[in-house]
């Protein structure tokens, strides 16, 4: 993502042109307090953002365990992001401090396995920012599009990834073909 | 406690290659303390595994999990008796002691270890954790004021420093402490120094003959010794 924008345009996503054309799934965990109560308040601007994030709200991101995160990949999901409160500001005290604790740990365990990093995130939204709502809604959408589909994801639409491997994303950590099984 | 860390999970896919049907077995004990192979680890290791087939399209691969209270008592270890013939392999995230009972006690399964075993050792802080002791079973902390030269000191020192000491540093590696450097100042602040003044001599090293083995006085036959002979 560019320019922050209070409004986004059309389905709210940045034209680009994706490698493989298809429809991303997104899922977000947000914050009872904070970014769930944002997403609630984008809607009530009247933002349009993207409509391929699917939301779960939980009462506060330090629920949030790795176990989860892998397992929405596991379900095929294209990109995942924790929305927590600013820091400071978490109704439970330290409970976004660990959910991103947990959610930087993730992202090494993701990389290990030939995921790109970057397809799991952690942002801070307050309560009244529902235009930072829509914001990252649109660029976790937009990640997933730019890095591709999950080949789960892939497989379970009966698309064909190339040559059956990952591309490595530009910044992702780690070794892309590490520990997978020859083709 | 005993301090273990996972392996990297190329080493562990490697060791599991075409297995079907695996069971992860974890240990509620040390290796849960140090978050390396207990419910949680076990619950995370499987789902690695899972997202691993399914990231290259493999279907019919099985990962289940249990963990035990602990596995290097046999009465915890009889709770997967009847299920660990389901399973072409087992992967054991317990420390090695448990890894190799399991593996006595199910001879005839393959059992993988998953961790790497490091030391004995304690929590500095949350997820950091150092040697402390290496079972020298000839305890000497009565006289260096608590802290060990077997652990710390790279020579195993018994009688103060040795000429490379250098301000409190080591000259093995200047970038650890003197262990007698802080023996010293600890027995200081104890008001022991003339601990320090005393000679000992030279370490019985037999005791440490492996492998080791040790008989509970109460639980020892006629004649029996302490170290089973």
């Amino acid at each position: 993502m560019s320019e922050p924008e209070k409004k986004s345009d059309g389905n709210g996503e940045e034209a680009a042109a994706p490698a493989i054309d298809f429809e991303p799934k997104i899922v977000a965990f947000a914050c009872t307090y904070c970014s769930y109560t944002a997403a609630d308040l984008a809607g009530s601007m009247r933002l349009s953002y993207s409509t391929k994030v699917r939301i779960v709200k939980i009462l506060c991101t330090g629920r949030i365990d790795t176990i989860s995160l892998l397992k929405a990949f596991e379900e095929g999901a294209d990109a995942v992001y924790v929305a927590g409160c600013e820091i400071g500001d978490c109704h439970f005290l330290e409970g976004n401090i660990r959910g991103k604790q947990v959610v930087q740990y993730t992202k090494k365990l993701l990389a290990e396995l030939g995921i790109e990093p970057e397809r799991l995130e952690f942002f801070h939204i307050a309560a009244s920012d529902g235009p930072k709502f829509a914001e990252v809604a649109d660029e976790m959408t937009q990640r997933a599009r730019r890095l591709g589909p999950n080949p789960i994801h892939a497989r379970a639409m009966g698309i064909q990834t190339p040559q059956g491997g990952r591309e490595q994303a530009p910044s992702g950590e780690g070794e892309g073909q590490t520990g997978r099984q020859p083709a | 406690m005993i301090v273990a860390e996972r392996k990297p999970i190329e080493q562990i896919q490697e060791m599991i290659g075409d297995f079907k049907k695996v069971l992860v077995v974890g240990c509620g004990t040390c290796v849960a303390v140090c978050m390396a192979g207990g419910e949680k680890e076990v619950e995370i290791l499987a789902e690695e595994l899972r997202l691993w087939r399914k990231l290259n399209g493999e279907d019919g691969y099985t990962y289940d999990e249990v963990t035990l209270t602990r596995q290097c008592d046999k009465e915890y270890l009889e709770e997967i008796r009847d299920r660990i013939g389901d399973y072409d392999a087992v992967i054991s995230t317990a420390c090695g002691a448990g890894v190799q009972f399991l593996a006595e006690v199910y001879e005839g399964r393959l059992v993988f270890p998953a961790l790497n075993t490091k030391f004995i050792g304690v929590a500095e802080g949350a997820g950091v954790w150092t040697q402390r002791c290496m079972a020298c079973s000839d305890c000497i902390l009565e006289w260096t004021g608590g802290i060990c030269p077997m652990t710390i000191c790279p020579k195993n020192l018994l009688n103060g420093p040795c000429g490379g000491t250098n301000h409190g540093k080591c000259e093995v590696d200047p970038d650890k402490d003197c262990a007698w450097t802080l023996i010293y100042r600890r027995l200081e602040k104890l008001g022991r120094l003339e601990k320090f003044k005393q000679i000992h001599a030279p370490k019985n090293y037999n005791p440490m003959t492996k492998p080791g083995s040790y008989v509970h006085a109460a639980y020892q036959e006629e004649g029996e010794s302490t170290d089973g002979q």
